[in-house]
């Protein structure tokens, strides 16, 4: 094995590193809000905006993440030039990128399975406790913000962790639309060098430590609220 | 509308009903400053329901509900039911009611503290550091000071019900409102929860409460509803309800759950 490449490839790996956690982070972030709003369209929604969720939701996790992707870049993304006055605007240099189109599809797909999971824990919380919140006064939005959510999010939070685990795997997929992720520097590595297996390695450990840390920081939140079993 | 000032809660002929089965049939209830006034009958009498009709957790089919002087503004749907009008106005009533559940309903994400500051913080906008003062000397009241940071999930089902009886009693009720608030109890921990319920019939509390204590009811209570099928069957002192009830039913009920 040969390891002689690392020092010159050093401060790629790292670049390749933060686009892949930029990604992740910006996919949870978003979609996670989405999801919030998705969840709640389908548990107490009006009958139009439910279907539309559960359309949507059912959508986004019945078809493979890669079509989505090549389906924004290669469609949306041959549609965006023809908008008037785009091309000149500040926000070209960010639409052009492959990785806003990762970043996009990544976050929609992210928000329909998150949806799903937090619809369950939306309505696993006890119902006396949102009664306890109505008796005390609470109007609708301080008992979603104060007691629904709060107790959803807790109740979905082992379930989550293990999503945003999957997602950070999803990640390489975005080297297929040209972001140079931790997976695109091992590909470029292996072409510069002819070493197939080395760059592999050492990509491989950067994902487990992203994991490591992925669950570590959970758990942390996780420890907030004990739980007596 | 006659409003009498001394009148904190008065109800009239509220009815209630889930698809065909008639759950109450017309009860109404006058609770003067002051009074305890506690509701018994066998399960499946509406005493429950007719107490969360009074904080519309359940939405009562017909009924005039005036709440410290204030009527609650109802309006008849195209489904000939009555529900409130105003959705804040309920809201803003249900502050000056002090509910406790049978199961004690505390928030299990956050600490005995947390939920008894979480409604004078979050719905009556006061003072987070006022909030936690006033907090503390409710818990010091109930016997749970120390507890104070504990999550719910770790006390006895006794020590919940004493936290959710402060967390009531933070938002300065004009009445307290007790469902059946020792039904859920292990019997050793029931003693501890009514000892905290009788210090406040003795501070002159207006408290309303249904409850299957009959010996209890009969200590604390001004007054004293016997519920049957939805209908108060009879009402009185409660050495009268105990002692000498005129129903049939009433004397089997009572004599039934003397001890």
């Amino acid at each position: 094995m040969d390891f002689s490449w690392v020092s010159n490839y050093w401060p790629l790996i790292v670049a390749g590193a933060t686009q892949t956690v930029l990604l992740l982070v910006i996919s949870v972030g978003f979609g996670f809000v989405l999801a919030i709003g998705l969840a709640l369209a389908q548990v107490s929604g009006p009958h139009w905006l439910r279907w539309v969720a559960k359309s949507y939701c059912t959508c986004l996790r019945g078809t493979p993440l890669l079509i989505q992707l090549w389906l924004l870049y290669y469609g949306i993304g041959s549609l965006l030039p023809m908008i008037p006055g785009l091309r000149s605007s500040f926000l070209w240099p960010i639409v052009r990128e492959g990785f806003f189109f990762a970043a996009v599809s990544f976050t929609l797909n992210y928000a329909a399975y998150e949806a799903e999971v937090l619809r369950g824990a939306l309505l696993a919380v006890p119902k006396g406790e949102l009664e306890a919140g109505q008796a005390f006064g609470m109007g609708r939005w301080t008992l979603l913000r104060r007691i629904w959510l709060p107790r959803a999010i807790r109740i979905a939070l082992p379930t989550i962790t293990g999503e945003v685990v999957l997602q950070l795997k999803a990640t390489p997929l975005a080297f297929t639309v040209t972001v140079m992720d931790l997976y695109a520097v091992a590909y470029k590595i292996r072409q510069d060098t002819l070493l197939v297996y080395e760059p592999l390695v050492v990509v491989t450990l950067f994902y487990v430590c992203l994991t490591i840390l992925i669950t570590r920081a959970f758990r942390v939140v996780e420890m907030q609220v004990p739980i007596r079993r | 509308m006659k409003t009498d000032i001394s009148c904190a809660l008065r109800v009239d002929d509220v009815y209630k009903s889930y698809g065909t089965h008639e759950v109450l049939k017309g009860i109404s209830l006058a609770a003067r400053k002051g009074d305890v006034i506690s509701l018994i009958g066998s399960s499946g009498s509406g005493k429950s329901t007719f107490l969360r009709c009074i904080n519309f957790l359940e939405i009562p089919d017909r009924g005039r509900f005036v709440i410290n002087g204030e009527e609650v503004l109802m309006k008849t749907g195209s489904d000939g039911r009555a529900h409130p009008a105003n959705r804040r106005q309920v809201e803003r009533l249900r502050t000056g009611l002090g509910m406790v559940f049978q199961s004690f309903n505390l928030w299990a994400h956050m600490t005995v503290l947390e939920n008894v500051i979480e409604a004078p913080v979050h719905v009556l906008g006061m003072g987070r550091k006022e909030a936690v003062e006033k907090a503390e000397a409710l818990l010091q009241k109930v016997g749970l000071y120390e507890k104070r940071n504990v999550y719910p999930a770790f006390m006895s089902g006794g020590q919940q019900q004493r936290a959710s009886i402060a967390r009531a009693l933070c938002v300065d009720p004009s009445v307290m409102l007790f469902d059946e608030p020792t039904s859920a109890l292990d019997p050793e921990l029931v003693g501890e929860v009514l000892k905290v319920i009788r210090g406040l019939a003795e501070e002159g509390r207006t408290m309303l409460l249904v409850t299957h204590e009959m010996k209890f009811a009969r200590d604390v209570s001004s007054h004293v509803m016997f519920l049957h099928q939805g209908r108060v069957e009879e009402e009185g002192r409660p050495e009268q309800i105990f002692g000498a009830p005129a129903s049939a039913r009433c004397r089997e009920f009572t004599s039934s759950s003397r001890h």
